[in-house]
């Protein structure tokens, strides 16, 4: 065994698994290429397998800071799992990129057909964004940063 | 109440003369100085030991050595010291304002170090957060130097901004050795930054490892080595190869005055690193 070992989509079993590849493709995205943007529908979705993409945010008469980066074995996009399945963020290419593809809608029904697969992959994906919860809480606290309160010799 | 020190040398409170050969600036608060003694100098220091240094007229703070150079002048061993200072208070901020030619005051060494020898044989990670790569740094240099003795080998570094990362130029050395992954995340990218934005704990998911027989080595702000030891114990690594630096206040460096103690542990002395089986539970409780 090995870490990473299958990545976001590691928890399920290798059947849930083989299901969810007859809805995917391989998919490679040269550098700076936009794979989604903010505010549009969230139909695709995607697992690194080469590469990295950076999670980006629209803002009016500015360069789009990059708020996080996602690279081999991370799940890129979670919206299409929630509604109104719309994107949140925006996502580029940072640098070539290789990705395996999946047809959220499709994936979307085949978890209403099989409750236990998408119970499975409700855990999977709750786990990436309670995971990026908490590492967005700790970025809140600055820990870098001056200590509050000083006191330091 | 913790037993008294088994093992104090008598010189143990007394700091020698030393003085600054060197100061590199590393980032805006932050330079690393290269000590070297004035006369007799101290015992060898092990990667992850601290000195007490004293800046004279402002007092005394424990500071890890970032670095040891053989061949100075100066000194029965000819040993320099490197320390990496962060200006934070009065006396780091004396400390960050010497300039070479300057007096100090250094006694040591003191505490446990990290120890590698323990880590031969298997995968290694080291997982640093802002200033927490100074007392990682000379452990780093052990993998580059003895790659052989270890599997596979991981860095991982965090920092709030890409100005704030320590060490640059040798961060990119060490990205281009063979066999060595040097990974670094930062809370806020700047134009130019090509390396990853979040938390060092997410690079915990680029980096290849056996867990069973991983030895991690984690050092930098509380929150940040918590977050990593629960994700490494969760992913499979003993909690007692986890070896993290703690960080309280020491006065006396030898385990008499009890001000950087920690439950039954005295950090000076039992620290401050200590494998993550002994500290976990001491930081998961609250006031201690």
């Amino acid at each position: 065994m090995s870490t990473p070992a299958g990545g976001a989509l590691a928890a399920l079993t290798a059947g849930q698994r083989e299901r969810l590849a007859a809805l995917a493709r391989e998919a490679a995205f040269p550098a700076g290429a936009r794979i989604f943007e903010e505010g549009e529908p969230a139909d695709r979705f995607w697992v690194v397998l080469e590469g990295r993409a950076a999670l980006d945010v629209s803002v009016p008469g500015g360069p789009r800071p990059v708020v996080e980066t996602l690279g081999p074995g991370d799940l890129l996009g979670w919206s299409w799992f929630f509604p109104p399945y719309v994107w949140h963020l925006g996502a580029v290419a940072d640098g070539p990129l290789r990705v395996r593809e999946f047809d959220a809608a499709a994936v979307r029904v085949v978890c209403d057909e099989d409750p236990v697969l998408g119970y499975a992959l409700a855990r999977a994906v709750g786990g990436v964004v309670a995971h990026r919860l908490k590492a967005t809480r700790m970025r809140l606290l600055d820990l870098y940063g001056p200590r509050p309160g000083g006191g330091a010799p | 109440m913790t037993a008294p020190a088994a093992a104090v040398r008598g010189s143990a409170a007394v700091p020698l003369p030393y003085r600054v050969v060197r100061r590199d600036e590393e980032t805006a608060d932050t330079v690393t100085l290269a000590l070297e003694p004035a006369g007799e100098g101290l015992e060898p220091f092990r990667p992850g030991q601290f000195a007490m240094v004293y800046a004279f007229g402002r007092g005394e703070v424990p500071v890890s050595v970032s670095g040891v150079e053989r061949g100075g002048s100066g000194g029965r061993r000819g040993e320099r010291l490197l320390h990496t200072v962060r200006a934070v208070g009065a006396v780091s901020a004396g400390l960050h304002g010497l300039r070479p030619g300057d007096g100090v005051g250094v006694r040591g060494p003191y505490g446990t170090g990290w120890e590698p020898a323990a880590a031969e044989g298997g995968d290694v990670l080291v997982v640093a957060g802002g200033l927490g790569l100074a007392p990682l740094r000379p452990l780093v240099r052990e993998l580059l130097a003895r790659p052989e003795r270890y599997g596979r080998r991981s860095v991982l570094l965090g920092a709030r901004t890409p100005a704030d990362l320590l060490y640059r130029e040798q961060v990119r050395a060490w990205s281009a050795a063979e066999g060595l992954l040097v990974g670094a995340a930062v809370d806020r990218p700047g134009p130019g930054w090509d390396g990853d934005v979040g938390t060092v704990v997410a690079l915990l998911g680029r980096a290849r490892f056996h867990p069973p027989d991983t030895a991690a080595f984690v050092c930098g702000p509380e929150v940040m080595m918590r977050a990593t030891a629960r994700e490494l114990v969760h992913r499979g690594v003993p909690a007692h190869r986890i070896r993290v630096s703690l960080e309280r206040t020491m006065h006396c460096g030898t385990g008499h005055c009890g001000h950087c103690q920690l439950g039954p542990v005295l950090l000076c002395r039992d620290g401050p690193v200590l494998g993550w089986d002994r500290a976990g539970p001491l930081l998961g409780v609250r006031e201690l």
